[in-house]
């Protein structure tokens, strides 16, 4: 069976998040998990720390062994930023886009989805 | 017996091919498996003669040798062992694939997930057996840009997995509008074909009712698949009448229409009333509705201009591109003048539309009313420099002859 990673994009709160509106958001996530979790598409899922938590590395020199340089922050830095992923298990991208949807990270930002590298169950 | 090969894959080549994408699961499987059958066809009947139903031979010999393929490559991975099952199960069938196929096809080729310009170039690739050199004539780009959007769309149905399927009923609404803009381009194709004779594929004009019709009859409620419908049975009505003997093209106004399809036509126009009145216009609808009115009128002269020129503009409010732009002045030069046509499409110097050789020939057509067949000539030459059919090019060379003989 075919997998996706619904990578979950969203505007990062500039200050502390009202309780009331984290609950409401917590419960759909909840209710998301519940639901895609019954119907056995979860994989795995996790949610990020702000990207002011994020570390940047790089190694120099494009081959091993070079100077390992970190930066503070993500990568790119976005209006946007990668909040948390879920990696589904569904049968085509019909249904991956149908459980998209249903991420609440659909509505309050845009899920990415993109299918997972298969290299075979005897690689 | 090599012409009735190639005549077989152009027109039997979608259905074939549709039905071992069903199969296969893969749309470069597929088109291999179809490569490897019209190779081992040229043998064949060379030995023993073409067969009774060359399509259903090409279906049969190419389902065995995707078999064998697959076959050959079945350890690696779950997709190849469900293609196996499916070509083994197939087998007893001995069918030719159904009609189906190509409709399943057709909603592969317009996923959302897929780039609406890659949606329709995939569809006349796979479902119109189309070159990627014709596809670029009816996009006016240049062929390697098809070729590419193409491949890109080909490995995205591939790598994340786009079914092969007719959505459920309840999503058939929101996977309506490219699946009708593409079914259009398939019944457009074949009703002006871009390379060779204008008639050269009326077999996908055609198709495009045949699978309007299924449409349609999926979709009762949906006006625009309706106006859609009646649109192509309106134009294809024509279709007889639309070249001489020679071959020539036969302008609107000089048809016998005594030849127009009077059967076709009362069918269109009673779908174009019936989704009138729901009261839902759309640009399919609208564009039926002009088709129509061109159908009903007895002689050319007969035909309501004003009307169709306000339709026009109404059309050109909901799409404004060039093709209706140059519509739209065509028939402001039959309801007011050919000086004000002119005026209309002076707006499109400059853009895209240089490229359309039919604007070309509206430009002269409106010079040459107005008494100036040197810059008919000119604009007749220009469209020359546009791609276009071998029909078309032979239409405007005739008039470019015809305007030097009138010039001062």
């Amino acid at each position: 069976m075919p997998r996706y990673a619904a990578l979950i994009y969203g505007a990062e709160p500039t200050s502390e998040p009202d309780p009331q509106e984290w609950g409401i958001v917590m419960a759909e996530y909840i209710h998301f998990g519940e639901t895609a979790g019954a119907a056995g598409v979860i994989g795995a899922g996790e949610a990020l720390q702000p990207t002011t938590t994020a570390t940047t590395v790089h190694v120099t020199g494009g081959a091993k062994g070079g100077d390992v340089i970190t930066t503070d922050g993500p990568f790119a830095e976005t209006k946007e930023a990668l909040g948390g992923f879920y990696l589904l298990d569904c049968k085509d991208l019909d249904e991956a886009i149908a459980w998209a949807a249903q991420i609440p990270g659909a509505w309050h930002g845009r899920v990415e989805v993109r299918p997972v590298i298969d290299f075979g169950e005897n690689g | 017996m090599i012409d009735q090969l190639e005549e077989t894959i152009r027109i039997e080549g979608g259905q074939v091919l549709a039905t071992l994408i069903r199969l296969t699961g893969d749309i470069d499987r597929a088109e291999d498996a179809l490569h490897d059958a019209a190779v081992a066809a040229v043998e064949e009947w060379r030995r023993h003669g073409v067969p009774d139903r060359p399509g259903a031979w090409l279906t049969t010999v190419a389902r065995n040798k995707a078999l064998d393929r697959l076959r050959r490559e079945v350890q690696r991975a779950p997709r190849e062992r469900e293609a196996v099952r499916l070509l083994d199960d197939d087998m007893g069938s001995g069918g030719h694939g159904d009609g189906d196929d190509r409709l399943r096809l057709l909603f592969t080729c317009c996923h959302p997930a897929l780039n609406p310009e890659a949606q329709i170039a995939l569809a006349l690739r796979t479902i119109c057996s189309m070159s990627t050199v014709e596809i670029a004539r009816v996009f006016l780009v240049p062929d390697a840009t098809i070729g590419q959007r193409i491949t890109r769309a080909k490995s995205k149905i591939a790598g994340a997995h786009i079914p092969y399927r007719v959505p459920d009923a309840h999503e058939l609404p929101e996977r309506l509008l490219p699946v009708l803009a593409t079914m259009y381009a398939i019944f457009t194709a074949g009703h002006h074909a871009p390379t060779g004779a204008v008639d050269a594929r009326v077999d996908l004009a055609d198709e495009g009712i045949r699978l309007g019709r299924v449409l349609v009859e999926m979709m009762p409620d949906e006006s625009e698949c309706t106006g859609l419908l009646a649109l192509m049975l309106a134009a294809n009505a024509r279709r007889a009448a639309r070249v001489d003997g020679a071959g020539d093209i036969v302008l609107l106004a000089d048809q016998d229409r005594s030849r127009w399809d009077a059967t076709a036509i009362e069918e269109a126009q009673a779908l174009v009333e019936s989704v009138l009145r729901r009261g839902r216009p759309g640009t399919y609808q609208i564009q039926a509705a002009i088709a129509c009115l061109h159908g009903i009128a007895r002689t050319a002269a007969d035909t309501d201009w004003p009307q169709i020129t306000e339709l026009y503009r109404l059309l050109e409010m909901r799409t404004p591109t060039f093709v209706v732009r140059v519509n739209h002045a065509v028939a402001v030069a039959e309801s007011v003048g050919p000086a004000i046509a002119l005026m209309m499409l002076d707006g499109l110097i400059g853009t895209p539309a240089e490229r359309w050789h039919l604007y070309w020939a509206a430009r002269a057509d409106f010079y040459r009313r107005l008494g100036d067949p040197n810059a008919a000539s000119a604009a007749y030459l220009r469209g020359l420099d546009c791609p276009c059919n071998d029909s078309d090019r032979r239409f405007l060379q005739r008039r470019v002859h015809e305007m030097s003989h009138r010039a001062p």
